[in-house]
């Protein structure tokens, strides 16, 4: 549990998340990653629920910012409307206090609280069995929250209301989210003729979609063809830890060992089956979503319902925008995705995502995924104005 | 009162009487429905025989069932196990919650033995006890076929049940069985052969649209869950869509476990069945994902779930699925779990040197099933009885006399350790570790350790204890968690209750289970696993699978005394006990 407990405190760091996480885990007996003297206070929460791992966390910059300036006039709950909060999430509980009571009054019907007193900004989260879902949830906080705050902005600009405080901290943390242009790296070059290339190309691929920051650790997805088989990320693999994560599922479905494949291997499939692509990576770069969540249709039937029931052509330049939800149901993406991506670069889902192709290797949808990442912040901060 | 109906129907078969029990409140609210409420009323009578008359047998509900909210039609049936001599209780689902709660009741208490076989009727307010006597030694397809209506729910024993088959199931709604444990069995020896339900009322829900807000969160999780709706998943293929994967993972049992890897599985699996059968999406009430599949043709019979198919195959040697199909349906029609018939027949075969069962099969099956040879009755006993008359207990498989299913334990630990904790012995169902470390649900643990696992068994026995109180599906939870059954939960009720609240009493419902075992002297010794698995590896890449290492597993063992709150010995204490107010 030990090795668990650190390995997630390590991971929060590398995320970029926060600076000095509080991880606890708890078989029998409850370890930490390090001492803390809000961890007695932790202890009693974790006493008082089913369950066996916590993680409290001061979010790095720009989330501290971020989430103090969502809860500056204290609200009960921060609603955000992405994918990932609309499914997993449902709301953001939020307190000032940082007591046991308080925590576990929120902690007993969500999954993480975040609590913005005068001094600090925390995030708790927990697992029932792995630190890792803790982890998630964190990520998760941090990455609804950033998707909020600026498409929020951005809604404010088309409705010509901007807020200046809101601004302000736009200006302010811009150069926090505005890394210097990188190139992506060259990946392993295809095509791939057997499922152990196919497999260390997708590791590869991973890992650096990760450290592009297109994807938090814990989201996306990767596949390739080869000539009968798809291989496909796992479900709830994390993409910068895929050896062994891999899913090969025959094409002609002959088997079921996908049953444990990425929830989005139907859309994967449906994709390879039209197209002549050979690679596919789906990521959740930040200022694709935000800008996929930006609508100016005001008074359009759909709203409120637009990750479902969106029904105009939208593009962002040349990549159409779908909506859709996760997974295969009535309403999942598999049904809008595959025919809006055929003969392009890239498709993005309503709130979700950004899916790109390849024709050989990995290069291409990796280099797509950050080009067109880099497009819309470029977009974003140019319809904002912002300065900074 | 919304969400319950506030009534309980005893029937007393001895003086064929009803009446009309009307629990406390706060009976509810501790235990909730299901599994929960009939170990509350069985708690105080365990000890006695599981024959004896006096014993009740409960057929339960839940809070949920008739409701909007997703896969909430199941029913718990419970009482003491003849396999075991445990506490046993089986979530079937099909129709038969549905109508006994439209009908105006939670749940049914049966205490008695009717003189001569008879039938329940349950028609809303109007209960009848009828004559069965002809359809006595009839199977569950003749019942079936005589009594089931598009408006009814049927539950039947078959052949087995009258014929003392120790593991005899209860059959409801022609393809649902209440299968382990022997439960149709304590439906015999009150010489009940069917119970028929009709219920065409209303179950009153506090809030509507709050439901509706929390089914909506329950369906997209559900709809983002590979597991469930993918298309792999076991919507589309049924459980036997897991057949693959235990094959890939190395983890399913063949040759009664002395091997973990079956030559033939790759054949074998979900996809060939589907090619073969062509079958049929069917579902249980208000549920969407309709994993059960049955036959395409006219006669519709069961397909096999995942663990009728792997040991009907792997664990006894046979590479034919039509004989797996016929197996499972003989084994529905004379009303008998296929999990112990098949281990049973495992330990026979292992004992009779390997032989090939195949062409014998049916016929032992309805040996058994009719009791109408010797080697029929034995075999009938279960493994563990079968196999220490034989002068080999080594040979059974089970865990406190309950026949293991088809999860090799040293190919995931977490599993091993829940095979042993179970309160109703050999079952996989308790904790279900295999949603983490194998399906990566809802998180993917690592399945070669025992680290963490104490608790996350814990944790997860409470939450299958209270989702079996729901009492809903627990293939939902692959996907969406309490979090977002307490949403349901409250809408329905009115009462505001969270995730944790839950899981509260889940552990209160579980512990009770642990009370009742213990006031009939299960301890530490019946939580353990069969020496093979400490001894022999399985079938992996060279050299195989490793033994469970014997000491990890007690350390874990320990460990989870510790975290339930019970003795060195496994034993409940009466600290925990006053804590849960279980005093």
């Amino acid at each position: 549990m030990k090795n668990l407990v650190d390995k997630f405190a390590r991971k929060i760091v590398q995320a970029g998340l926060a600076d000095n996480p509080l991880v606890c885990g708890l078989d029998d007996e409850l370890v930490w990653n390090r001492s803390d003297p809000a961890a007695p206070m932790l202890a009693q929460v974790v006493a008082n629920m089913r369950i066996n791992s916590l993680i409290c966390a001061e979010p790095a910059e720009p989330y501290r910012s971020i989430l103090r300036f969502l809860c500056r006039n204290r609200p009960a709950t921060i609603n955000p409307q992405d994918c990932e909060t609309r499914t997993f999430l449902h709301d953001l509980p939020v307190t000032d206090v940082f007591s046991a009571d308080a925590v576990l009054s929120r902690l007993r019907y969500r999954k993480s609280v975040i609590i913005c007193d005068e001094d600090k900004v925390r995030v708790i989260s927990f697992g029932t069995v792995s630190p890792e879902q803790a982890f998630v949830t964190l990520s998760s906080v941090c990455f609804s929250t950033f998707v909020l705050f600026f498409s929020r902005l951005l809604e404010q600009k088309r409705a010509g209301s901007l807020d200046d405080h809101a601004l302000n901290l736009c200006e302010r943390i811009r150069p926090l989210v505005t890394p210097p242009a990188r190139k992506p790296p060259r990946l392993a070059t295809g095509p791939f003729s057997s499922i152990r290339d196919a497999a260390a190309a997708m590791v590869e691929a991973g890992r650096q979609t990760v450290n592009l920051g297109l994807v938090d650790s814990y989201f996306g997805n990767i596949s390739c063809r080869l000539e009968d088989t798809i291989c496909i990320s796992q479900t709830g693999s994390s993409l910068d830890e895929l050896a062994r994560c891999i899913d090969p599922c025959p094409l002609d479905g002959s088997s079921c060992t996908g049953i444990t494949a990425s929830s989005e291997l139907t859309a994967h499939n449906e994709i390879y089956l039209s197209s002549t692509c050979r690679t596919i990576v789906h990521g959740h770069p930040k200022f694709v979503v935000i800008l996929s969540m930006a609508c100016d249709r005001m008074n359009c039937p759909n709203r409120g319902q637009c990750h479902v029931r969106c029904d105009r052509a939208r593009f962002i330049e040349d990549i159409p925008i779908v909506p859709g939800e996760v997974g295969t149901g009535p309403t999942g993406l598999c049904h809008t995705l595959p025919p809006a991506i055929r003969d392009r670069r890239g498709a993005i889902v309503w709130g979700h995502g950004l899916f790109t192709t390849g024709k050989i290797d990995f290069n291409e949808p990796l280099a797509g995924l950050l080009a067109i990442e880099q497009m819309c912040r470029r977009i974003f901060f140019e319809e904002i104005g912002a300065t900074g | 009162m919304t969400g319950w109906c506030g009534k309980i129907l005893r029937i007393d078969l001895d003086s064929s009487a009803t009446d009309i029990l009307r629990p406390d409140p706060v009976r509810y609210e501790k235990f909730i429905g299901g599994k929960g409420l009939a170990g509350s009323f069985l708690r105080d009578r365990i000890t006695l025989a599981w024959d004896d008359p006096a014993a009740p047998l409960l057929i339960m509900t839940g809070p949920l069932v008739g409701t909007a909210a997703p896969t909430s039609g199941r029913t718990t049936i419970m009482s003491r196990s003849p396999l075991t001599g445990t506490v046993t209780d089986c979530s079937v689902g099909g129709r038969l919650g549905f109508h006994l709660k439209r009908a105006g009741w939670d749940g049914v208490l049966i205490t008695g033995r009717a003189a001569n076989p008879c039938g329940i009727v349950i028609d809303n307010e109007t209960i009848k006890l009828v004559d069965a006597v002809e359809l006595w030694g009839a199977d569950t397809a003749t019942v079936f076929q005589r009594l089931q209506k598009r408006d009814n729910s049927v539950a039947t024993i078959g052949p087995a049940a009258e014929n003392g088959v120790s593991y005899a199931s209860l059959m409801v709604d022609r393809h649902h069985a209440a299968g382990r444990g022997g439960i149709g069995r304590c439906f015999g020896a009150k010489n009940i052969k069917y119970l028929v339900v009709r219920g065409s009322g209303r179950v009153s829900v506090h809030d509507k649209a709050e439901l509706t807000a929390a089914r909506e969160e329950i369906l997209r999780l559900a709809a983002a869950s590979p597991v469930l709706m993918g298309e792999h998943g076991i919507a589309r293929f049924g459980t036997g869509a897991l057949y693959d994967l235990m094959d890939a993972r190395r983890m399913m049992p063949t040759d009664n476990f002395r091997r973990t890897r079956f030559a033939a599985a790759p054949g074998l699996g979900a996809v060939a069945y589907a090619k073969r059968f062509q079958p049929k999406q069917h579902g249980c009430m208000g549920c969407h994902i309709r994993c059960k599949k049955v036959t395409g043709h006219k006669n519709r019979t069961a397909m096999p779930e995942f663990e009728t198919m792997s040991h009907f195959t792997a664990l006894i040697g046979n590479t034919d699925p039509d004989l797996v199909v016929r197996a499972n349906d003989l084994c529905n029609r004379l009303g008998m779990d296929t999990i112990s018939a098949a281990a049973t027949l495992a330990c026979y075969r292992e004992l009779e040197g390997e032989i090939d069962l195949a062409p014998s099969l049916l016929a032992l099956l309805e040996q058994i099933g009719t009791g109408s040879t010797r080697l029929g009755r034995e075999l009938g006993e279960g493994a563990r009885a079968f196999a220490r008359k034989q002068g080999r207990p080594e040979l059974s498989m089970d865990v406190k006399g309950q026949e293991l299913p088809a999860y090799d334990p040293r190919g995931a630990y977490g599993m091993s350790l829940a095979y042993a904790t179970s309160t109703r012995g050999g079952c996989h169902l308790r904790a279900y570790p295999i949603s983490h470390e194998i399906l990566r649900k809802p998180v993917a643990t690592d399945r070669f350790t025992f680290s963490g696992k104490a608790r996350i068994i814990k944790i997860s026995e409470d939450l299958n204890a209270v989702v079996d109180s729901l009492t809903a599906c627990k293939f939902i939870f692959f996907a969406a968690g309490p979090e977002e059954y307490a949403r349901a939960f409250s809408a329905v009720t009115g009462m505001t209750i969270t995730a944790q609240d839950l899981l509260e009493a889940g552990e209160r419902i579980y512990y009770q289970e642990r009370l009742m075992n213990a006031a009939n002297g299960f301890d530490d010794r019946d939580d353990d696993l069969p020496a093979r698995f400490f001894k022999e590896p399985g079938s992996g890449s060279a050299p195989g699978t490793p033994p469970v290492d014997r000491a990890a597993f007690l350390e874990a063992r320990r460990k989870y005394y510790r975290i339930r709150g019970l003795d060195a010995q496994g034993r409940p204490t009466p600290e925990k006990t006053r804590q849960l107010g279980l005093a």
